[in-house]
């Protein structure tokens, strides 16, 4: 299967690898996996005191659509507000990434872990 | 379609692979396409179905990923297509360090002892879930089923990660 261009960019020159210190409090966490494939996704946000997504990073273990998949959600929430990223769809990421029906998976992986970050940022600061 | 009931085995986790094998070869003998020769143009169409029928049912039985999701399915949990995303964070943080464990072994002054280590936790963490998984479908309770289900997306984490590891044993040795 031919990944497109948009998919190895990401993939070759992924963007905002890595983690942001455990102990900074304004920092929130999202991991999601895939049973069926076994990929594992860690998704962080560094969030300011107006609530807007400063800065985020991501770490992934699958195939090249998953990897790409996360590193775009990366720079798409940077500067936008909570409410805002929990808006960003799955099927914005597969057809902006030009996914194969096969891959929607992997899009579907990116969206629940910046969800499931977004909420681990609530919980703990009671919102 | 019943795997179990066409293999005439108790619909159960814990088989006896000999007992299937044998039956395998058993089923395969009667529906062989040299025994229908002289059939009617039906029956030897329904005779290639049922062989390819047998060849799909060993195959789910005789692996315990498998096999499980048969039972399971057989009791209307349904998982071997879903899309939803893990969720349990202390499960998914284990799998982030073993992955990172996997990816530190080409880097490695003494990657064998590293692949050691790796192995020993998966085999052990197989092990222990496998033996969970038959205790919750020995249950046969919804509420076991539903954890045996979650067992199942466990072990598949961990069946990815030894196939990760094979390939990066194979690297080491190319």
């Amino acid at each position: 299967m031919a990944y497109s261009e948009k998919v190895i960019d990401h993939y070759e020159n992924p963007r905002n690898v890595g983690a942001f210190a455990k102990d900074d409090p304004t920092v929130a966490t999202g991991m999601v996996g895939a049973p069926a494939c076994g990929d594992v996704m860690k998704l962080q946000i560094k969030v300011n005191e107006q609530g807007i997504i400063e800065d985020a990073k991501f770490k992934t273990y699958g195939c090249g659509s998953a990897i790409a998949s996360s590193s775009l959600v990366t720079e798409w929430v940077k500067g936008k507000s909570l409410d805002e990223a929990a808006q960003i769809k799955n099927t914005d990421i597969a057809q902006e990434l030009a996914l194969p029906p096969v891959k929607i998976h992997c899009s579907i992986l990116a969206e629940d872990a910046i969800k499931a970050a977004i909420a681990d940022y609530k919980s703990r600061h009671g919102s | 379609m019943n795997y179990f009931q066409l293999f005439q085995v108790p619909a159960q986790f814990d088989l006896d692979l000999t007992e299937l094998g044998t039956r395998y070869l058993e089923l395969q003998r009667n529906f062989h396409p040299d025994n229908f020769a002289s059939a009617s143009e039906r029956d030897r169409l329904l005779a290639v179905q049922q062989a390819a029928n047998i060849n799909d049912a060993y195959h789910s039985l005789k692996q315990p990923l498998l096999r499980a999701e048969h039972l399971l399915a057989l009791r209307g949990v349904k998982i071997s297509h879903e899309q939803r995303s893990f969720t349990d964070t202390v499960f998914l943080m284990q799998q982030m360090e073993l992955r990172e464990l996997l990816a530190d072994i080409l880097h490695s002054t003494d990657p064998y002892a590293l692949i050691d280590e790796a192995e020993q936790q998966i085999q052990q963490q197989k092990k222990l879930l496998l033996k969970q998984l038959a205790y919750a479908l020995d249950a046969n309770q919804p509420e076991q089923d539903l954890l045996a289900a979650d067992i199942i997306r466990k072990l598949k984490f961990f069946f990815k990660l030894q196939h990760e590891l094979e390939l990066i044993e194979q690297q080491l040795q190319d």
